[in-house]
């Protein structure tokens, strides 16, 4: 206790360095959650949109019933595949004629159904990938019954992995920015430091041991590495709560729902904000204090 | 007058130089200290006296020659272990050596918090000896504020804060009014009555006429006298 109080008062005797050393950690902090925030809403729109990943099957027309299901059984069994919904011919206007809403007049004048009877393939989660979807529309295109296969969204695949690589890039930027706070705190100890020498030299004299003298400035390191992380995530909740409104806004309502960053991960920030603050006063006090 | 009323040595210096560089700072010194003695190390300016106490307080190594103190040969200390022997010693630092961004309360509490001691009872002490010195309503002063005499009463309840076994004082008294010397002076022998060892390096002999004790002269880093202190008038 008595050491925490050496260290508040060693803070306030150092106030404008502590601040600025406070404010350049949250500025770190505010980098790094900012891309945990982009990475955790990029996700999850990622995954809904990988959701609807599937493959559509149309029918050659006129199949009797009993092949349609075989058909589907030899779907399911299929690798990767998750559910074959059969989707027939009738269902399919239904659908249709409710998307097309207020132009559905037209359909009613149609007198045969044009449209054919289908599957609809979902795939198990890890199969939704563009290779692997390509692989089985083509194993599904070689069955006699089905006529053409329809599957979209390759570009999604291709931009997950675009944005596989971008992620590694984010991970890059979050050591860079730790090694960076780490490297402020550092300093800060080690100005501390110089400017105290003489005072360090007398507290010897007098007894003081090397962890006594140390006491203070590992608190401060902490302190900082907690005060900067705290600020950071403030002022990311800040903008968040900005940006939040005017895309709820603006947009369509619904469309895009951007979330904070969980407990857990504000957390982790913390952690790391806080281990960067003791990383910075060890690396410093290892080389000026044996 | 105080008599030497000497146990066994707690100091043993035995056959110490010191150099700087192709400067002879200290030469062959040889010397046991009974404990419990009251000693002053007299000599002209440059003799050599803040170097010999610089030995005994590890603030410099000897470059030959052996000081033990209690029982501890000061040249073979790890580093680990010096902040102990240290706290078993009090300095009186000619230039006081007081930290400049502290409170004198601050100053004198150091010493207690780096043994530990319960915040309760270092309030209670170093008010004390504040009280003892004559700062008391300094206390919340820093040392930049204060005269050169008002320092010197700062450093030496610093020294005596934490009861240690060997007082060292360099010119305790050496910028103070006689009346504040003597209320100095009576601490240290208060302190010495207690059965501390008090080693005083002045160039004051009206003081050491006045306390008595031992006396050693250095003389160009050469050890040239050990006496009584009446023998000298
Ligand atoms: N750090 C140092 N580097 C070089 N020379 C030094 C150093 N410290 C002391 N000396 C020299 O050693 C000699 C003894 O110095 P010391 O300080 O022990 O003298 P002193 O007897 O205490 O003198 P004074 O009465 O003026 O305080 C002096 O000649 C001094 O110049
Ligand atoms: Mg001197």
């Amino acid at each position: 206790m008595i050491n925490f109080k050496r260290a508040i008062r060693d803070i306030h005797q150092n106030r404008m360095l502590n601040t600025i050393t406070v404010v350049t950690i949250s500025f770190a902090v505010l980098i790094v959650s900012s891309f945990m925030l982009f990475f955790a809403n990029a996700d999850d729109i990622l995954n809904s949109w990988k959701k609807g990943i599937r493959i559509i099957a149309y029918l050659k027309p006129d199949i009797p019933d009993p092949e349609i299901t075989e058909i589907q059984e030899k779907i399911l069994e299929m690798y990767g595949v998750q559910k074959v919904n059969y989707i027939s011919s009738s269902q399919a206007l239904e659908t249709l004629k409710e998307q097309m809403k207020r132009q559905a007049s037209l359909l009613d004048n149609l007198d045969t159904n044009p449209l054919p009877d289908s599957y609809e393939i979902l795939m198990k989660p890890t199969f939704r990938r563009w290779d692997k979807v390509e692989d089985l529309a083509k194993q599904i295109t070689l069955l006699d019954a089905v006529g053409d296969v329809e599957y979209g969204q390759g570009w999604l695949s291709r931009f997950s992995n675009i944005f596989d690589l971008f992620r590694v890039l984010g991970y890059a930027m979050v050591g860079i920015f730790f090694m960076a706070a780490v490297f402020i705190v550092a300093n800060t100890a080690r100005l501390v430091l110089y400017a105290r020498k003489d005072e360090v030299d007398i507290m010897r004299l007098v007894g003081a041991t090397n962890s006594f003298i140390k006491a203070p400035f590992y608190i401060g390191g902490l302190l900082q590495g907690v005060a900067g992380g705290i600020l950071g995530l403030t002022a990311l909740f800040c903008f968040y709560v900005i940006i939040a409104t005017n895309i709820s806004q603006g947009f369509a309502v619904g469309l895009i729902q951007i979330k904070f960053l969980s407990i857990q991960a504000s957390g982790v920030v913390l952690i790391g904000s806080t281990f960067a603050g003791w990383l910075g006063c060890y690396i410093s006090l290892r080389q000026l204090l044996k | 007058m105080i008599e030497s009323n000497a146990g066994d040595a707690i100091i043993r210096i035995f056959h110490v130089h010191k150099h700087y560089g192709a400067k002879k700072a200290l030469i062959d010194i040889t010397l046991d200290i009974p404990k419990n003695e009251f000693l002053f190390v007299t000599g002209q300016s440059g003799a050599g006296k803040s170097t010999l106490l610089k030995l005994l307080y590890l603030g410099e190594a000897a470059s030959e020659g052996h000081v033990l103190l209690d029982g501890m040969n000061l040249s073979r200390i790890p580093n680990n272990r010096m902040p102990m022997v240290r706290r078993k010693i009090g300095v009186i630092f000619q230039d006081y050596k007081l930290i400049p961004t502290k409170t004198v309360f601050e100053n004198v509490a150091i010493v207690l918090e780096a043994m530990g001691r319960k915040s309760r009872l270092i309030q209670k002490k170093v008010n004390n000896l504040l009280r003892t010195v004559g700062m008391e309503d300094r206390a919340q002063s820093y040392p930049p504020s204060l005269s050169g005499g008002e320092q010197q009463r700062i450093a030496v309840a610093r020294a005596v804060a934490g009861d240690p076994k060997i007082i060292l004082a360099d010119e305790p008294t050496g910028s103070l009014d006689p009346e504040s010397a003597e209320i100095i002076m009576d601490l240290l022998k208060g302190i010495h009555r207690r059965g501390a060892t008090i080693i005083i390096a002045t160039h004051d002999h009206e003081m050491i006429r006045k306390t008595g004790g031992k006396i050693c002269k250095l003389d160009q880093g050469r050890l040239v006298d050990f006496k009584k202190a009446d023998m000298i008038l």
